[in-house]
């Protein structure tokens, strides 16, 4: 449904997207992960036909959105970073216009506008001059505006932005509903907004892409052996030996240590699931088991993994992505 | 067609909605209606002045000597007044992020920038509209030949759309609505006088000053003649004004 080849932007001597490719399906959700300045925004207004790429393209449902601009908007819904609201407009008016210049039909306009409204919950509003409105409501205006059409795209930047926690948790469920139907291309820097919505995410750094995978793909990559954190309280001084000579263990380390509590990290072989001798040993020698918990790398980790240091892990997520 | 109608009920909207458009007809009203005030009673004592003495004497015209001095003064008020419609056109739009909205939309760059052209035309008609009123009163008191009037009337429409040209380009090339009225205004002033020094300038340059000068070609529809060649002058300037416009915007998306 969206395709971007090779896509390389410079703006003078800056170059902001360098050799960008990735694709998305129909219906899916695919998030857009950076930190800000990472080529976010550039690659969402090339796919949007805001501005022409440096060199490569994107296709927006087959149609090059340089080649055929018409036809991919016409297919495109898209809410920028500030939502375009013209200040003077009463909502319901803008709405109309945004319509009328979408192309849809005159007869179904009223109507589209007032369902649009109905779903993302601004309806209480349509009246009220878009410069009235707070962060949330012209949040949600722009949203409104980027679905009329019912295009089959739809690119988000950074749709929960400054909204209050309810207001994104509407957000993000309505974001959910419209994939499926729709292909969400959602940009973001908030990570738990990934795993919550997105069914793929791109990770772009420094223009380029570092990572293209499933949430928990990327987590379970990242791991590589996993490790597990256990908790254990009033045992022997030889607790560590104990543990470490369990069959897939590879290695212990004390991690925390609170009086009688001691949190050791247990790294294990890949292939081996060590629970259940670590339980039954734990338990088998009258020690107090508190806590055995796998552990995750969470996306946040991961995520500054691949954009802060150049590690070799990031280097065979992005080479994988590109398969 | 709908496209270029969508951007221009738009337009004219936002002018109609915000105070622009009040602030411009009303201040053009005042002031316009305060020169035709004076401009009447001068013409009177003229008039006076020229029965007084008897038969033989010249008698006074009132298309000549008072309807075309009007035109010729409401044109220097539109000199002022224009740059103020034309500043936001595309300013605002850059500034306040709708440029967004409209440049993925599925519309081309020329139905916007003809939308927003025939917008910033139809507040423009509508302040010439305040001044068909004050004819209609001459009427009442007179009959003065109408086909100088109507002529007046499109020149000063075909002139107000060169005017509108340059301010679209200008409004195209920043963010800023206060540059964007003064460079406007100074633009203006320059099409304006520069005939004005052809007099001292070989026959030649004199020839080119005089063609170049925006309000030298209206003097022919004031005096009632329609001559196709200040027609093309208005419709290539308008055009290329526009043609400007659509290359600017073009560039600003290109450097992003």
């Amino acid at each position: 449904m969206i395709e971007v080849q090779h896509l390389t932007k410079h703006y003078g001597p800056v170059t902001a997207v360098q050799d960008v490719s990735f694709k998305a399906e129909r219906g899916e959700i695919l998030g857009f992960l950076g930190p800000n300045g990472a080529g976010k925004t550039t690659t969402m207004r090339i796919i949007t036909g805001y501005m022409p790429p440096t060199d490569g393209k994107a296709l927006v449902a087959g149609y090059d959105v340089l080649e055929q601009p018409l036809e991919a908007k016409r297919r495109t819904g898209y809410l920028p970073e500030m939502p375009p609201l013209y200040p003077d407009m009463t909502v319901g008016d803008y709405l109309m216009f945004c319509a009328r210049i979408k192309g849809v039909p005159r007869g179904e306009r009223a109507n589209r506008v007032k369902t649009t409204m109905d779903r993302t919950r601004i309806a209480d509003v349509a009246t009220r001059q878009c410069a009235k409105l707070s962060k949330g409501y012209r949040q949600r205006v722009g949203l409104a505006q980027a679905l009329l059409h019912n295009p089959d795209v739809l690119i988000l930047d950074e749709p929960t932005a400054g909204l209050d926690p309810k207001q994104i948790i509407e957000t993000r469920r309505l974001i959910k509903e419209l994939g499926g139907e729709h292909t969400v291309i959602l940009s973001t820097h908030i990570l738990p907004e990934v795993s919550q919505t997105c069914q793929r995410v791109v990770i772009i750094n420094k223009g380029r892409v570092v990572a293209v995978d499933t949430p928990e793909n990327l987590t379970s990559r990242l791991q590589g052996a996993g490790s597990l954190y256990i908790e254990v309280d009033s045992m022997g001084a030889e607790a560590k030996d104990t543990l470490s000579s369990i069959p897939g263990v590879t290695g212990v380390s004390v991690s925390e240590r609170r009086g009688s509590t001691i949190g050791y990290e247990v790294a294990t072989a890949a292939d081996r699931d060590v629970r259940r001798e670590l339980a039954s040993t734990v338990v088998g020698r009258g020690w107090g088991l508190l806590e055995l918990r796998p552990m995750r790398m969470s996306l946040e980790e991961i995520f500054l993994s691949l954009t802060t240091e150049e590690t070799e892990a990031p280097t065979a997520a992005a080479e994988a992505a590109h398969e | 067609m709908n496209n270029i109608l969508a951007i221009t009920y738009k337009e004219l909207k936002s002018y109609f909605a915000s105070p622009i458009a009040y602030v411009v007809i009303g201040l053009y009203a005042l002031v316009y209606g305060y020169y035709f005030y004076a401009a009447v009673r001068f013409f009177e004592r003229q008039s006076m002045q020229m029965a007084g003495l008897g038969v033989g004497a010249p008698s006074v015209n009132i298309n000549e000597q008072l309807i075309r001095p009007v035109f010729q003064y409401s044109m220097v008020v539109f000199l002022i007044v224009l740059p103020m419609i034309t500043m936001r056109t595309y300013s605002e739009e850059k500034r306040s992020g709708t440029m967004e909205l409209l440049l993925t939309a599925p519309i081309t760059d020329f139905q916007i920038i003809m939308g927003k052209f025939l917008g910033a035309m139809g507040l423009y008609a509508s302040m010439l509209g305040v001044t068909v009123v004050h004819m209609a009163l001459l009427y009442w008191v007179s009959t003065p030949e109408w086909m100088p009037i109507v002529t007046s009337y499109l020149g000063l429409l075909l002139m107000g759309g060169c005017f509108m040209a340059v301010g679209l380009l200008i409004s195209s090339l920043t963010k800023n609505q206060i540059v964007a009225v003064v460079a406007t205004f100074a633009v203006f002033m320059m099409l304006w006088m520069i005939n004005w020094i052809a007099q001292f300038m070989s026959p030649t340059s004199q020839a080119v000053l005089n063609y170049l000068s925006i309000t030298g070609h209206l003097e022919d529809f004031m005096g009632g003649v329609i001559d196709t060649k200040h027609v093309v002058y208005y419709l290539s300037f308008i055009a290329f004004g526009l043609f400007l416009t659509a290359r600017s915007v073009d560039v600003e998306r290109w450097r992003g």
